[in-house]
């Protein structure tokens, strides 16, 4: 009831003078409103980054098959095979931190479209979660493969901007033929232009088809004969060069007979994938995600403890450190200039209250000698100033919250609405208040009522 | 019991090196339901007395007993209190808040004194009072709106509120024009004998003081006429409680 009746007062107090209330406040309003629409602006554009970081792959986990080791010589990673197909569906549909799993089969091969042919960075065979882990949706053209077409082993495939001009010049390649390793394949889609990665590797330089195409079609040899760059084509066909360059590989070792393959059982793997790449959901899951493929994996190979895992986990350490040090310059920077806003609003109320405090000596007086104590004083001019702050950060929001909207309208900017953003203006607005508002009224409270009453 | 008794009352005021010494040693007394005129020339130390009858300060040697309690030697918070109970101020400035209306003006002091009051009971208190003092139909003016009369006449509404024992009026018709201070000073002969409040008006103006009953005259920081109680209506002893 008390502050109740305290709160009415110092609302009356500040009705009195609308007009100075309303410019003093000013400096609040426009302190709260640049700090929203930095916020709003600075969190848009922060997400903007974040999305463009991400889709050069800083969310990405690349899972290679284990390292093989014979007399201490080691063969390099991916130099097993132990991922299946089988392992990414689970993947997908166990670790949760795990946004979406694609297993990839390599070729690398010649591709020909009438006359012209051109040997692309890469030949991926995967499904068509690639192009959610990879962020590359959107298609310049046509569409992409579905889940029945990897199933099918359908002959279809998406090409990357950079084959477009080699094959086709420019021209549509949609609904056209290509051939990879003498299969044709029906260009369905164009993927979206993603320039360079951060190697300077050309993106654009791939062909994206059902992974049970590549592998069963194109590089059913794999499992024989894994080094798919030297075998380019059939040695048996008609092929000039062939007389140059041999292709054909010599076994090094006498091909076993069935008595010994029944001898030696090996167990039977139906498919294996070259590798298998997932998108954490999001940069601070990346760890998670690990630990949970690492699990994950080790339960499905039936792994002992203490037995070294058949994989390795790669992921963009690099690129993820460029993220969040980014994200993280940019809050400090809105903060700073938040802070320096709000201080000189804050200043701007002091002065007022001041000023304020020395026009009403002889009401402050008159209050003191009806009865009003040194703290019923101090409360009714702290709580002008609270009120004054609070309203200037109410009026502030609405601001903020236009301007940036009128951003995103005109200027077409990213904004994102920050709720956290309000709470901490309304908050600092207030604790303005208090701050610079005691000054003034404790020295309203200090005034000898006598002294203060004969004040002109 | 009387309402004041004040014994051997000084006030020194330290300017720098220099030490004024505006009280001199003042005893007076002043019974329930007395109408008394302070008087004195300016300089003779009446603002001071009344500061320290008011308690508004303090005086630095001396008694006061208000009510038969020593309010001497009280803290600042403390003689807020006593002020906020007992005591009603009337200024010769008027000193009503500006674009604030009668009512309000006058609801004023209850913010600080009755907590326990709903607004309702407040207004209706205040409008009371003002009819009372003939202003009925103007509550929602502001003072802007209201002659000097009329904003002195809510002023002494303003000081009646907390229903005080005891009126002190500063000059009350100093601003005033001769008619109006006529009414003003019937206003507090009324006050004084139909609810018995005691009343001390400070004034120079020997036709204002007139108006009382009792004339104490003050000249050079002492009481030089009236220190004791009007003889017909003192009730009771005479000596005040707590002194020989």
């Amino acid at each position: 009831m008390k502050y109740y009746r305290t709160f009415k007062t110092a609302l009356r107090g500040l009705r009195r003078n609308v007009l100075r209330a309303a410019l003093t406040t000013l400096g609040i309003v426009i302190g709260v409103g640049a700090v929203i629409a930095m916020m709003e602006i600075g969190n848009g554009s922060s997400i903007a980054v974040q999305r463009t970081i991400a889709s050069m792959g800083a969310n990405n986990l690349m899972i290679l098959p284990g390292t093989a080791a014979s007399g201490g010589v080691s063969f390099g990673a991916g130099s097993v095979m132990t991922l299946t197909p089988q392992d990414a569906d689970a993947l997908a549909q166990n670790a949760s931190a795990v946004g979406s799993v694609a297993p990839v089969v390599r070729a690398r091969t010649q591709v020909v479209y009438g006359n012209r042919n051109w040997v692309p960075m890469a030949i991926y065979g995967t499904t068509p979660a690639y192009l959610q882990v990879r962020d590359w949706t959107t298609l310049a053209e046509g569409e992409a493969f579905t889940e029945r077409e990897v199933r099918n082993a359908s002959k279809v495939c998406l090409i990357g901007a950079t084959l477009v001009r080699e094959l086709f010049g420019g021209d549509s390649p949609v609904g056209k033929e290509i051939r990879i390793q003498n299969v044709a394949f029906t260009v369905i889609g164009v993927l979206e232009r993603k320039g360079a990665n951060m190697m300077g590797t050309d993106q654009d330089d791939v062909i994206l088809a059902p992974w049970t195409t590549i592998k069963y079609r194109v590089t059913g040899a794999s499992l024989a004969n894994p080094n798919q760059s030297s075998t380019t084509t059939d040695p048996n066909a008609v092929n000039t060069l062939n007389q140059l360059y041999p292709v054909t590989q010599q076994s090094l070792y006498p091909v076993p007979s069935s008595a010994e393959q029944a001898d030696t059982p090996q167990p039977v793997r139906f498919a294996n994938v070259d590798q298998i790449i997932a998108a954490a959901r999001s940069a601070p899951q990346i760890p998670a995600a690990i630990q949970q493929i690492t699990t994950l994996l080790r339960e499905r190979h039936h792994l002992r403890p203490g037995a070294d895992d058949d994989f390795n986990i790669r992921d963009m350490t690099e690129i993820t450190k460029a993220m969040t040090s980014t994200t993280e310059l940019m809050t400090t920077l809105l903060l700073c200039v938040a802070m320096i806003s709000l201080v000189v609003g804050g200043v701007g109320i002091m002065n007022i209250m001041l000023v304020s405090v020395t026009e009403r000596t002889r009401e402050i007086g008159l209050r003191m000698a009806v009865g009003a104590e040194p703290r019923d004083i101090l409360r009714q001019f702290l709580l002008e100033a609270v009120v004054l702050c609070l309203l200037g950060g109410a009026v502030g929001i609405l601001l903020g919250r236009s301007s940036a909207y009128l951003v995103t309208s005109l200027l077409h900017w990213p904004t994102a609405a920050s709720v956290g953003a309000m709470i901490t203006a309304v908050a600092v607005s207030a604790s303005v208040g208090v701050v610079f508002g005691y000054y003034p009224a404790w020295k309203a409270s200090r005034l000898d009522p006598i002294e203060a009453l004969r004040y002109e | 019991m009387p309402l004041i008794t004040l014994r051997d009352l000084y006030k020194t005021y330290h300017l720098g090196e220099v030490e004024v010494q505006v009280l001199r040693g003042i005893s007076l007394d002043i019974a329930q339901g007395e109408l008394v005129a302070l008087m004195g020339a300016s300089g003779s130390g009446k603002s001071t007395l009344m500061n320290i009858l008011g308690c508004l300060d303090h005086p630095t040697t001396g008694e006061y007993w208000l009510e038969g309690r020593d309010v001497s030697g009280l803290s600042a918070r403390e003689r807020a209190r006593v002020r906020k109970t007992t005591i009603g101020f009337v200024f010769q400035s008027f000193n009503l808040l500006a674009r604030t209306t009668a009512v309000e003006n006058v609801m004023m002091p209850l913010t600080y004194s009755a907590d326990t009051l709903s607004t309702r009971d407040m207004q209706q208190r205040a409008s009371a009072l003002l009819q009372r003092v003939g202003l009925g139909d103007r509550l929602e003016h502001l003072p802007s709106q209201l002659s000097g009369g009329q904003q002195q006449r809510v002023a002494i509404a303003r000081a009646l509120v907390n229903r005080p024992r005891l009126l002190l009026a500063d000059e009350p018709t100093g601003n005033l024009d001769s008619r109006t201070s006529e009414e003003i000073l019937r206003m507090f002969q009324a006050l004084n004998q139909a609810e018995g409040i005691s009343i001390i008006l400070v004034t120079h103006d020997s036709s204002v003081a007139q108006h009382a009953r009792r004339i104490i005259q003050i000249h050079d920081g002492l009481v030089v006429e009236g220190a004791g109680p009007e003889a017909p209506l003192t009730t009771g002893s005479a000596t005040p409680r707590g002194t020989a």
